[in-house]
């Protein structure tokens, strides 16, 4: 089970200078010391991973839950799945937003990062602090607070509107419409994941070599062609890492839309893949079916990630 | 805490804190002068832009519920109070605050300590022992913090019902235990690496036993990881939301995040006071914490992904 949820460090975080050697070569030892964590893991994660395969395979539905015996269908889930238009539209979903938020977020971190590069001491610590907030609040509350800010009623948002517009806000829904509420699942989950994607390119960004700039500014570059020309390749690995993992972390999202969904969006215009699944499965009892899903969801993710763990095995060279 | 040469966790946002790298590029000073100010204006308002759900949901917390939906907008509290508190821990009849507190820590605590145990011994396993099968599990803990636990929901309720342990802290502590163990080890086994096996090596030959060297010279050098990975532990089973959700769905056995949840209902409408003043309980302390110990958690990435 992925533990990415909160937007902190990412794996593969802790640099390996040098390779330890090794001091032991008893056969027995190392297995004791791995065995608790391979028991967890063993029993928590890989048994249920088989049994999502399981499910997917089979008719699998309430009944099956009280014990009528599951029968085997084959692919069926699989090709029910691929030829409804329903998961169609929730699969482009998740993905237009995964890119829209994707996009911004790393957009807007970079700005950030450039921001923090060029204040103040003090400004600096204003703006990380501000970042810091947004970072640290646990993604549920987030939610909540967000919703309260968006009320239809005596939301923030609607009584500024009209304040600065002149025209009456009050009453306006912003869940209601698809668009709207997708506009504000974005801002909501860019918000969130901004922090870490400025303060990781700022770090990246202060690594690069003062002389290095100095010298393109001589040259004749001018502020843009040093950004794109040595910065940026400075730390495309930083870049590489941040776009998988906001990638991975975007099309994964389930608070962020769960909540906006409970307090006032349309369920079949606004779910994603993980609240789709959380839906069809622990709503409505179509665990085979929602388990093929699942089979898929996992491969997609499996697949944009392989980039990452194949760059960070050889990184790291000596597992 | 000092951080060991050998695990230089390079953190991002302390790095915020000290003066611009050199190479800043010279300017006419007037004209810096007002950049400077510029610029500083600009990280003002960002700074406010992102801090402020966290301020609305404090000023919404001590609002009495007339001003909260009144006509008018209260941008900050002329007479805080503080019975939205009151309400959001005393009177929330569906399911008390106070379990969900004692839920919510017991879990926390329990993955900690848990994962702290299980993920040390394994990074000890992993960095210094040459085992056949041991690449192939490094693969698998990097592949596994792939795999989204959206998607695994079903087989773990299924897992975790057919256990009996729906609803019971153990049930869904065990659930968190493997959800982070996997990056913990992953991370610490990092932190062990970078600790030379020769300092221990020396303190052998000065006469140490190889336990006593362990103990005295590795450990202390391990404690900024496992500070970092504990931290990382805290946060992910104190803010977890999703399978807390379908584990702990009885009023009593709720954790913080879930019992949040209760107080929006389609019968009724929200108490929009009570629930920020709830917010704060849960979302404060993590804050503060957060602030305390951020240091430790953005870790090396950039040391580790940036080739000089």
């Amino acid at each position: 089970m992925s533990s990415t949820t909160l937007q902190a460090a990412p794996p593969g975080a802790a640099p390996v200078p040098r390779a330890s050697r090794a001091i032991g070569t008893g056969r027995l030892l190392p297995w004791l010391l791995l065995a608790p964590s391979l028991l967890a893991l063993a029993v928590i994660t890989g048994y249920p991973l088989v049994r999502m395969l399981w499910l997917s395979l089979h008719e699998y539905e309430r009944a099956q839950l009280m014990g009528v015996p599951a029968e085997f269908v084959g692919l069926a889930n699989y090709t029910d799945t691929l030829t409804d238009a329903r998961f169609w539209s929730v699969a482009a979903r998740s993905f237009g937003l995964m890119v829209v938020c994707v996009v911004v977020t790393i957009t807007v971190g970079t700005l950030l990062a450039l921001l923090l590069a060029r204040l103040g001491r003090a400004m600096r610590l204003v703006l990380s602090v501000g970042l810091l907030l947004a970072w640290a609040m646990p993604p549920l509350a987030a939610m909540l607070v967000w919703g309260w800010i968006f009320d239809t009623q005596y939301g923030v948002v609607n009584h500024l509107l009209t304040a600065a517009t002149g025209t009456s806000w009050m009453g306006h829904s912003w869940l209601i419409d698809p668009l709207q509420f997708f506009a504000v699942a974005s801002l909501v989950i860019v918000w969130g994941a901004v922090p870490f994607v400025a303060f990781t390119l700022y770090a990246g960004f202060s690594q690069v070599p003062g002389e290095v700039l100095e010298a393109a500014q001589l040259d004749g570059a001018s502020a843009a062609q040093r950004f794109f020309r040595v910065q940026v390749p400075f730390v495309r690995s930083i870049y590489t890492v941040l776009i998988v993992l906001s990638m991975i972390w975007d099309l994964k999202v389930f608070t962020q839309i769960y909540v906006l969904q409970g307090i006032g969006g349309i369920k079949s215009e606004t779910s994603t893949l993980g609240v789709y699944i959380y839906e069809m499965g622990m709503g409505q009892g179509h665990y085979g079916a929602a388990s093929a899903i699942a089979v898929l969801f996992t491969v997609i993710m499996l697949v944009i990630s392989a980039y990452y763990v194949r760059a960070t095995v050889k990184e790291e060279g000596d597992l | 805490m000092s951080l060991a040469p050998a695990a230089p966790v390079a953190t991002a946002a302390a790095r915020a804190l000290r003066p611009a790298p050199p190479g800043a590029v010279r300017r006419p000073p007037l004209r810096r002068r007002a950049a400077t100010w510029g610029w500083g204006l600009v990280a003002l308002v960002v700074s406010a832009a992102f801090a402020f759900p966290v301020y609305w949901m404090l000023n919404t917390s001590l609002l009495p519920t007339d001003e909260i939906i009144g006509p008018r907008l209260h941008l900050w509290p002329d007479e805080p109070t503080l019975r939205n508190y009151g309400t959001a821990i005393f009177e929330q009849e569906r399911s008390p605050f106070l379990p969900a507190l004692g839920n919510s820590l017991t879990v926390t605590f329990g993955v900690l300590v848990a994962s702290m145990l299980c993920a040390f011994v394994g990074a000890l396993a992993v960095t210094r022992f040459r085992f056949r099968g041991r690449r192939a599990f490094v693969l698998s803990i990097l592949v596994v913090q792939m795999i989204p636990g959206e998607a695994m929901m079903i087989s773990v309720f299924q897992l975790v019902d057919g256990w009996r342990l729906l609803n019971t802290v153990l049930g869904l502590g065990l659930v968190y235990l493997a959800g982070v163990l996997p990056f913990t080890i992953w991370t610490l086994r990092g932190f062990v690496a970078g600790v030379p096996v020769e300092l221990e090596e020396a303190a052998m030959i000065d006469g140490c036993s190889r336990g006593r060297a362990f103990w005295a010279i590795t450990f202390p050098l391990l404690a900024p990881g496992l500070v970092a990975t504990g931290v990382f532990a805290f946060l992910q089973a104190w803010n977890e939301f999703m399978m807390a959700l379908i584990i702990m769905q009885r009023p009593e056995s709720m954790t913080l995040p879930v019992w949040l949840r209760t107080f929006q209902q389609a019968t009724r409408a929200t108490d929009w006071g009570a629930l920020m003043a709830g917010s704060v309980l849960v979302a404060v302390p993590v804050i503060v914490f957060f602030l305390l110990v951020q240091g430790r958690m953005t870790g090396g990435l950039v040391s580790g992904a940036v080739k000089g």
